[in-house]
């Protein structure tokens, strides 16, 4: 890759090198665990080993007498501490779409450190603070806590059982909601269709490893009565608001700073504990706390993902052409509401029928409680869940009425769009073609050389099968327009901002309102204020990610960033143009009609030599000795984007496995992607979250669960036991893409952040099944581990004898 | 992830070692550790003295001893994995070497450590055995020998006092086949289950051996006798479960293990046939 | 230490990982995991990887360590630091630097570094970001560099 010396005509569109890189692959960024301030004193948290316990009594007495011990406080002492308890942003009450509700939402009170009841086996239920990490660990280790286990609800299918045990007292039952929407005569539809296809699908709980754990540091001032929130998250602004609001603390004392975030994948999109306790007690100490997280710590106190049992259905025609489709949703929320925790079954909940075209969509979801950690979203949230239910039941469909998936895909297709189009749940979709990409998908892969191998194997009896999975999907990003929200119930708006600031030097400050934390804004930020002001992308500088200075956003989440964030900073840069043109026509003594805007300056038209740069006009607003009539100083522009719709990236994933039939190991022979996120302003960052998504979806089909035995204790309590993948097992990936740009905003960006997440399980459970066919499978629940297949194929061969 | 505190000693000599043994109580041996240190940091283990050995630079060797080739207890993986005696005189030992854990812990983790820890899902103390390995005990009364098949008895349980430092393993030279053959889901994963083969001079007589099949590594019997008995590697193979009593744990059930023992014996009597 | 003699008192207890980064501040070694599995935290000590969280400081007595810090040499990037720029193969760069020295452990212990061997060759690190497709294009433009360069 060339660097870049001189302006290109666009920096957008290429593959800029990040300008992210140099603190980072020199060891020079700053994470959480790398800021230190003096006299800082740590915590560690006693978390319950139960996952229903009452609590009645905790004794410090043994840990107070620990060298460098500050304090030890329980939920009990912390009580008067807190003005609310932790916040959920998304309530969800009992609602038959689009009725009103009529329900309240169901709410459980959670406090920062658990008072009467531990509900799940994590659970903070005291806090030491002492002058050292391992000081405030070893006494930790010596809080005698007074326990009363109590029966638990580890399985979500159980939880409404008659006689269940009550998780929260302040509720009457441990349904969270029952939340569903209707279109199409969905029971006409389904009763009378030639064929309905109805599976069963399992989304295991899933843990997030982003790689760095989350840490906090509040820093107090205490004669201001202010303080600074560091804190690894990817929502410094939702983080400020809400832990105001929890510690009633006023939200202008408070800044909050994520400094260099060492991943996320919705994991650190959150409101925790440890923030709010941090902050609590330094206030109540009047010293700075910090704190960080252990990874098998990680394992039980950041929230888990996914966690869903689906009923789904497909009405068809005999030849497989979809009518209808049904599902039934039983989500697991854990043991609290974190912060987005209810709405993330919703997040799917117009996408179950993927990219075909139906009559009939109906959509219910049962949220229970459970005595398990929190779930919440994880990368993808929601749309993987519907994706894999869509997918793999396209092939079940398949299957049943005997065509190919390509063909079964084909038939069922929405027909390429590029204006907004009502689809069967209700949405608008922005635009698509998923015939295009799947075409060059099966181009790449080579679908009939590997149909051809496939057959040769089959006829052969090989031990090793290889089975070929298809996953062509859509998903959605950009939550918004703000309106839609607040018909969802969600807590916040879905805008975003952006500021541009021209520095007299001609140099550009870019402030955003989103935090990224891995996914490279820096750079594509840099590229479309570069492109947009004509200016080297050297020249631009973006923060983020401290509410002081960036006090406007909604930070990063949901492939959010780039298409309603990116687009405030479009929209930022069209305010600053306009006022450069009136500043060039002002110093050029022409009117503003005879200036256009080529190459990267406004000229006079025809009379290319007398332009004016925004260089030009960002000195001339600074010195503001000549200025238009009544025009302001300055060159400073802010705006705010509420995006009217969605976006709605899609594309074909095409994955070859080999199953070795003796033992049930799968191994990703191919694997080939094409997908839709509309214009790229940075190719090779796009390739890397595609690549990046790929892989944790790989992780969730093949490898990765939390397991719970009977008492909810989380038996895969550690990185040796939980698999997440490593290089050796994943394989190169063939990617490519399709460009269908969105009608939803002028730049006709969609999002790619968690594209990859979202297509690749049922592309590889797809191709597991598909390699099984000649062994009488037809179904096997993710993950897919070598003793899943093996007894599968052991009760498919006992079922046929 | 902080062990708690201990009391940290350097030993010059394995007769060092031992000697400060004897004077503390509740002492642990620190040679490579990556059994010890990661129990520490959950503190799952927390000795009051650690006595290191990794120091003992005359404790790492390979050396041809005749008709055996000897190990230092302090060879580390990597060296044995890259060491051309044991390539060219006992290649079983070279190549389980280089399938522990990854790259950084075979440049850490000793050979001695794995035998003494006596974790039965370890892959060197199974190669031990199929190879019949002697190992040399140093202990304040002197020197003894013991044979693999005698010296581990039970989840991390050996033939070891606790003044007794493991100083040498002694391996035969092999000409013949051999196989070993690491079932696991990741690369970094211990082993589900691990066939080691070691073929005698005719095909019915092999030494097979098991990693993870129950409480510490074992020789599967049936096999042997199957194969001694003129039965082909196929069907000598089915018998590789027996008597086998493995944990489940996230790694595989126990029947799962037991499922898949007699698949991984027949490949590896396949492979070592073929070498 | 990355070049330099140092001499420091440590308690038994303290792990390599929070010596280089509590004590001498390099920050640059990262902490992924308690359970020896991420490599995060990886450093070269005496020329081979290994992971600083399984390593007691003391353990580190006599010994060459080179973490992060110590690759670029006179303000000139490793050729592993400047392959993972131009391969964008880090996206919040926290497993990254445990990654290049990794990789710096790979290709010093010489042998082949086809795809596979260096895919197997990482196995002990954990990325959650990239999906490794990047890191292993980069080692494999590294290694090629370096190799080329060692035989003129
Ligand atoms: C991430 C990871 C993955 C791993 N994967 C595998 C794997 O796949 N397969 C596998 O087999 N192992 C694996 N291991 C374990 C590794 O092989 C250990 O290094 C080995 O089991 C112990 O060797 P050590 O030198 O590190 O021993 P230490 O940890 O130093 O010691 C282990 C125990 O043995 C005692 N001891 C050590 N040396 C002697 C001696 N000479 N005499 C008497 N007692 C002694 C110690 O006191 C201690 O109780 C893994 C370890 C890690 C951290
Ligand atoms: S921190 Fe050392 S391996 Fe994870
Ligand atoms: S770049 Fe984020 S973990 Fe590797």
């Amino acid at each position: 890759m060339a660097q870049v010396v001189e302006r290109p005509e666009r920096y957008v569109g290429g593959g800029v090198p990040r300008k992210e890189d140099p603190e980072l692959i020199t060891g020079q960024a700053k994470y959480i665990d790398d800021i230190n301030v003096q006299g800082m004193l740590w915590m560690a948290f006693v978390r319950s080993p139960f996952a229903h316990a009452r609590i009645n009594g905790v004794d410090a007495a043994r840990a107070n007498d620990m060298p460098g011990v500050v304090a030890v406080y329980s939920g009990a002492d912390l009580a008067d501490d807190w003005a609310g308890g932790l916040p959920c942003a998304w309530p969800i009450a009992g609602r038959s779409f689009p009725e009103p509700t009529t329900e309240d939402p169901r709410m459980p009170n959670h406090w920062p450190v658990a008072k009467d009841k531990a509900c799940f086996a994590g659970d903070p239920v005291a806090v030491v603070v002492a002058d050292s990490r391992a000081h405030a660990k070893d006494a930790a280790e010596l809080v005698d806590v007074d326990y009363e286990p109590l029966d638990a609800v580890v399985d979500p299918e159980r939880a409404l059982d008659e006689g269940a045990p009550q998780i929260h007292e302040d509720l009457d039952s441990n349904e969270a909601y029952v939340w569903s929407m209707n279109n199409g005569d969905v029971d006409k539809v389904f009763s009378e269709a030639a064929l309905v296809v109805k599976e069963r699908y399992r989304h295991p709980r899933l843990i997030p490893n982003a790689m760095e754990p989350r840490g906090v540091l509040v820093v107090p001032a205490p004669a201001q009565e202010e303080y600074v929130l560091y804190s690894a998250t990817q929502v410094p602004h939702i983080l400020r608001t809400t832990l105001a609001m929890s510690l009633g603390i006023p939200e202008s004392k408070l800044r909050v700073i994520a400094p260099d975030v060492g991943g996320g994948f919705g994991s650190k999109l959150n409101v925790y504990s440890e923030e709010a306790v941090g902050l609590a007690l330094a206030r109540k100490l009047n010293a700075p706390v910090k704190w960080i997280e252990e990874r098998s710590e990680n394992y039980l106190a950041t929230i888990h993902g996914r966690g869903v049992i689906q009923d789904m259905e497909v009405a068809a025609t005999e030849e497989g052409k979809i009518l209808g489709v049904r599902v039934k949703l039983l989500a697991d929320m854990g043991a609290y509401l974190q912060l987005v925790t209810p709405g993330i079954p919703i997040l799917g909940a117009f996408l179950y029928h993927g990219v075909y075209d139906v009559q009939a969509y109906s959509f219910t979801c049962q949220s229970v409680f459970t005595n398990l950690t929190p779930t919440d979203a994880y990368r993808g949230a929601g749309r993987p869940e519907a994706t894999y239910a869509i997918e793999r039941i396209v092939d079940a469909l398949a299957r049943r009425v005997g065509r190919d998936p390509v063909e079964i895909r084909r038939m069922n297709f929405i027909a390429p769009f590029d204006q907004p189009r009502e689809v069967a749940s209700g949405l608008q979709f922005d635009s698509g073609n998923y015939g295009a990409s799947l075409d060059k998908a099966l181009d790449m892969v080579g679908y009939d050389l590997l149909r051809k191998d496939q057959a040769e194997r089959r006829q052969r009896g090989d031990a090793k099968q290889l089975g070929i999975g298809l996953s062509t999907y859509i998903e959605m990003c950009g939550l918004a327009p703000s309106q839609v929200l607040a018909a969802l119930k969600y807590g916040a708006g879905g805008w975003d901002a952006a500021t541009i600031r021209c520095l007299p030097t001609g140099k550009v400050t870019v402030v955003t309102g989103t935090s990224p934390h891995g996914q490279g804004h820096v750079t594509s930020w840099s590229q479309i204020a570069a492109d947009a002001l004509g200016v080297p992308i050297e020249d631009v500088e973006v923060l983020h990610g401290d509410t002081a200075i960036s006090p406007l956003g909604m930070d990063t989440y949901g492939s959010r960033s780039l298409s309603v964030g990116g687009i405030a900073l479009h929209f930022a840069a069209e305010k600053i143009r306009d006022k450069v043109k009136k500043i060039a026509a002002h110093e050029l003594e022409v009117s503003e009609e005879d200036l256009e805007w080529t190459d990267g300056k406004f000229q006079v038209r025809g009379a290319p030599d007398k332009a004016k740069t925004v260089a030009d006009a960002a000195f001339s607003a600074w010195t503001a000795h000549s200025l238009p009539e009544g025009m302001e100083p300055g060159l400073e522009a802010t705006f705010v984007f509420d995006p009217p719709n969605f976006t709605f990236p899609s594309g074909a994933h095409i994955c070859a496995v080999e199953v070795d039939t003796e033992t049930g190991l799968v191994d990703i022979v191919k694997y080939v992607a094409v997908d839709d996120c509309g214009n790229q302003i940075n190719p090779v960052i796009v390739a890397g979250q595609v690549h990046g998504g790929i892989a944790q979806g790989i992780a969730e089909a093949l490898y990765e669960e939390a397991v719970f035995d009977e008492n909810g204790t989380l038996t895969t309590s550690h990185m040796g036991y939980y698999r997440v993948p490593s290089a050796a097992e994943l394989p190169s990936f063939d990617i490519d893409s399709t460009v269908t740009p969105s009608s939803t905003n002028p730049m006709g960006v969609k999002g790619i952040g968690e594209a990859g997440t979202i297509a690749a399980p049922p592309a590889v459970v797809n191709a597991v099944i598909d390699a099984l066919q000649p062994l009488g499978v037809n179904h096997i629940d993710m993950p897919v581990t070598p003793e899943r297949v093996f007894s599968t194929i052991a009760e498919a061969k006992g079922g046929r004898q | 992830m902080i062990p708690a505190p201990f009391d940290y000693e350097v030993a010059e000599s394995a007769e060092h070692a031992v000697e400060l043994l004897g004077q503390h109580d509740d002492a642990k041996l620190l040679a490579g550790g990556h059994s010890l240190l990661p129990l520490m940091k959950l503190r799952l283990a927390s000795p009051s003295v650690l006595i290191d050995i990794g120091r003992v630079s005359d404790l790492s060797y390979v050396r041809d001893a005749g008709d055996r080739i000897a190990i230092g207890a302090l060879t580390c993986y990597e060296d044995a994995h890259f060491d051309e005696t044991l390539k060219s005189s006992c290649p079983i030992v070279a190549h389980a070497a280089g399938e522990v854990g990854d790259p950084q812990v075979r440049n850490r983790g000793t050979i001695g450590g794995s035998v003494a820890h006596g974790d039965p899902a370890s892959d060197i103390p199974t190669i031990m055995l199929a190879l019949n390995a002697e190992f040399v005990v140093r202990g304040p009364t002197g020197e003894r020998t013991i044979a693999a098949a005698d010296f581990f008895k039970g989840v991390f349980e050996v033939d070891l006092a606790p003044q007794e430092i493991l100083t040498e393993m002694r391996v035969p030279k092999t000409s013949s086949g051999w196989s070993y053959l690491k079932f696991h889901h990741r690369a970094q994963d211990w082993a589900t289950v691990g066939v080691a083969v070691v073929l005698g001079d005719g095909s019915n007589n092999a030494s097979v051996a098991l990693t993870s099949m129950g409480e510490r590594p074992l020789r599967a019997q049936g096999v042997e006798e199957a194969l001694a008995a003129g039965e082909d590697p196929a069907s000598a193979a089915r018998r590789a479960a027996e008597g086998t009593n493995p944990v489940s744990d996230p790694m595989g059930s126990s029947e799962y293990r037991r499922q898949i023992a007699p698949v991984l014996t027949r490949r590896a009597l396949e492979e070592a046939l073929s070498r | 230490m990355n070049g330099a003699r140092l001499e420091a008192e440590v308690e038994p207890r303290q792990l390599l990982v929070y010596f280089l980064r509590d004590n001498l501040n390099l920050t640059g070694t990262t902490v992924g995991c308690d359970t020896t599995s991420c490599g995060a935290c990886t450093i070269l000590v005496d020329g081979k990887s290994v992971k600083s969280c399984t390593m007691l400081a003391v353990q580190a007595d006599g010994t060459e360590v080179t973490t992060i810090e110590g690759m670029a040499k006179d303000g000139e990037l490793h050729p592993l630091q400047r392959a993972f720029h131009d391969n964008h193969a880090l996206q919040c760069g926290y497993c990254t630097p445990g990654m290049i020295m990794a990789a710096a452990g790979l290709i010093q212990r010489g042998g082949d570094m086809s795809e596979d061997d260096i895919r197997l060759g990482l196995e002990g690190n954990l990325c959650r970001c990239t999906g490794y497709h990047n890191i292993v294009k980069a080692i494999q433009q590294a290694a090629g560099e370096m190799k080329s360069s060692a035989t003129v």
